[in-house]
């Protein structure tokens, strides 16, 4: 029986690409790495408390002040662990990987929800992104991007991606049809139309996009430990292969305080801007 | 009063590929036959109708007849398939994206029969919508917003949030917002079908108010006929997307075109759109100032009557002379009914509505004149015919018409 040769066909893709770009995946991979490595060490700079401080006004902000109780509680815990260090390069790559997402998954989804045909085209790719495992991101990742945290992003970014496009797609699909005929009728422009009407009504569904793309950030940040990511991943690799439960748990539940913190505040920012939509 | 609007032959196919249907329909099939043969419906069928600058054009039918896809027409919210749609000399329909969208910042503003102000924008802030996509400074376009809020009374109500509003005040910002643009035409779309009764009657005055100080072209899609006859100036009347009837609310009332219109008219409550000129009869008999009271008592006699009225050449209303009066006047030897002192009678205008004097009718023991604009008797009264005319709501349509024909 003829076998399809897709694994082949698929090498000989990334080595094609690697072959004719190669130069420019490493001058960006130098690039990004620069950047991180910067505000890595910016954010060392800053003492624990007061980083601690700043998210505990995030949380007041957001929700109140148990929550701010709850994450001064739980980074104090990471701090005591002497978990400080692995938690803020997790924290920088959530953050990192998860803007790269937004920046490209809210227009990709903006674009989806104004043209039906780009929307299917769209969906079937979404599906396959997240519905591959995640680990198989981490080889052409490190392929292109060699070990380290540009790689990871890269791989972060493609898991993490596709939960923004398709909240943002529906947020504005959702837009009563009444409201779009009010700015048709008022003559707006179609730039108009997105920034003064359908981005301000889709902004609670767009939150909850956000919301979710950042929880997948952070459970793909920890598996690409595998390719070299620094963080509270390596640590969990680390105790895997020294059998280390102890070990394991404290990174296990650094990952878990960081993902809640994360999570509550911007379900946070979801209420609040359901509640400017709302005002009542 | 020019042509504001001109509607030529608009057809609307609801389909990306309309070209055959409107194939068989200039060949004449019918809709039916249409959706047969090629699954495509027909929203809007070769209705032609053109209204006049400072106009109230009432669009009316039942909902699914295709009356909003007109309105909708008008300002390409629906892309027409065929027919032209020409506003001030200028056919809609030909305009490119860039132009079209002037036109709808400059000559036209929408209201909408849900209100659709944008939920995260306060009160302000909507209203100056128009003018904001129009590009126009933000001091100049909120004082512009602040006037007409004030206009429909929301003074105050600046900085509140849509959600704060009631049904009525909501419309009324909807109305502001229309407004601020300075339209010329005004596309109103069941703008007050979804307000309680009581709020509904109110902003239909409130609009005709309006218009009165402003005197915009208003095209407005109702399916109450009451509502329509109130605030129109000519009312057309739409089924399964063809136009039925354009006429005056006193045309379509009289003489409606088939038994779609007629059964609207039949709903209608008459007192609201019956004025006396429909329910006077002709006056007669009436007797001549120069008359003596032997003829005014003879006439009388002849007629069966106990009073009768006294006009002049010009056929003025002089009074009223009962048989009391004539007996003592030929008593006392008057030779004139000028020498005799006739009994002053209230008159009314023919443009009054009888629900306005409606209990002046009823509790009158004399029959009430009805003069025309220059005074001269052109009917009278009696609680039996407008009680008679009221009373046709449930009957032919056709009867009425001819009662109605019968005393003009």
């Amino acid at each position: 029986m003829y076998r399809l040769p897709l694994g082949k066909w698929v090498n000989s893709g990334v080595e094609w690409l690697l072959n004719h770009f190669g130069n420019a995946f490493d001058a960006f991979t130098a690039s990004v790495t620069s950047v991180t490595d910067s505000l890595r060490s910016g954010l060392g700079l800053l003492p624990w408390f007061v980083i601690i401080l700043i998210f505990a006004l995030l949380a007041w902000r957001a929700k109140g002040w148990r929550l701010a109780l709850g994450t001064t509680i739980g980074l104090y815990i990471i701090y005591n662990l002497e978990l400080w260090a692995p938690f803020l390069d997790t924290l920088i790559l959530v953050l990192i990987a998860s803007l790269v997402s937004l920046i490209i998954g809210i227009p990709l989804g903006i674009l989806a929800a104004r043209g039906d045909r780009f929307h299917k085209i769209l969906s079937p790719g979404l599906d396959f992104m997240q519905t591959m495992p995640s680990f198989v991101y981490l080889i052409p990742a490190l392929m292109f991007f060699s070990l380290g945290t540009v790689s990871a992003v890269f791989a972060t970014v493609i898991f993490s991606m596709p939960p923004v496009i398709r909240l943002t797609d529906l947020g504005i699909r959702q837009v009563p049809a009444d409201l779009v005929e009010v700015g048709e009728a008022f003559g707006s422009s179609p730039s108009q139309m997105l920034f003064k009407i359908q981005l301000p009504l889709a902004l609670p569904t767009i939150m909850a996009g956000i919301n979710q793309t950042m929880m997948l950030s952070l459970s793909m940040v920890v598996i690409s430990a595998m390719i070299g990511a620094q963080g509270l991943g390596a640590g969990v690799l680390e105790s895997i292969a020294q059998m280390d439960i102890g070990k394991g748990f404290e990174y296990g539940l650094a990952v878990v305080i960081l993902a809640m913190i994360l999570d509550r505040l911007s379900q946070g920012v979801v209420r609040n801007s359901r509640a400017t939509l709302k005002k009542s | 009063m020019g042509v504001k609007i001109e509607v030529k032959n608009l057809v609307k196919i609801f389909s990306s590929q309309p070209q055959k249907a409107l194939h068989l329909l200039s060949e004449g099939l019918s809709k039916d036959q249409i959706l047969e043969e090629t699954g495509l419906t027909i929203g809007v069928n070769n209705v032609s109708f053109s209204v006049n600058e400072g106009e109230v054009f009432v669009v009316m039918g039942l909902s699914g007849s295709g009356k909003s896809t007109i309105l909708r027409c008008l300002n390409r919210l629906i892309e027409p398939s065929s027919g032209s749609v020409i506003i001030d000399g200028v056919d809609i329909t030909k305009l490119k994206a860039n132009d079209l969208r002037q036109v709808r910042q400059k000559k036209m503003a929408m209201v909408f029969q849900q209100f659709a102000l944008l939920p995260h924008r306060t009160v302000l802030q909507n209203t100056v919508y128009g003018l904001e996509v129009h590009g126009v400074s933000k001091a100049e376009r909120e004082k512009k917003a602040l006037e007409r809020l004030a206009m429909v009374g929301l003074e105050g109500y600046e900085h509140a949030y849509p959600d704060e509003l009631s049904g009525g005040m909501k419309q009324r910002v909807g109305l502001a917002r229309a407004l601020t643009n300075d339209p010329d035409i005004l596309l109103m779309d069941e703008a007050f079908s979804a307000l309680d009764p009581l709020i509904r009657e109110e902003m239909q005055d409130e609009l005709l108010n309006l218009q009165q100080k402003m005197n915009k072209t208003i095209v407005f899609i109702t399916h109450d006929l009451n509502e329509a006859l109130k605030i129109g100036d000519r009312i057309a009347f739409i089924r399964d997307g063809s136009l039925v009837q354009v006429g005056t609310p006193e045309e379509i009332i009289r003489d409606p075109a088939d038994d779609y219109v007629a059964k609207f008219a039949r709903g209608v409550d008459r007192s609201k759109i019956l004025t006396l000129r429909d329910v006077m009869k002709r006056p007669h008999p009436v007797v001549q100032l120069r008359d003596g009271p032997h003829v005014a008592l003879q006439v009388m006699k002849e007629h069966g009557i106990s009073s009768v009225f006294v006009v002049d050449r010009a056929k003025h209303l002089q009074g009223l002379i009962t048989a009391d009066l004539a007996l003592e006047a030929r008593k006392g030897g008057i030779a004139s009914l000028r020498e005799v002192k006739l009994i002053e009678v209230p008159v009314h205008q023919e443009t009054v509505l009888v629900q306005d004097i409606f209990t002046i009718i009823a509790e009158s023991k004399t029959p009430l004149a009805v003069i025309d604009e220059e005074q001269r008797l052109i009917g009278i009264i009696i609680r039996g015919s407008v009680l008679a005319a009221l009373a046709d709501i449930g009957g032919d349509p056709k009867d009425v018409s001819t009662t109605i024909g019968q005393v003009g």
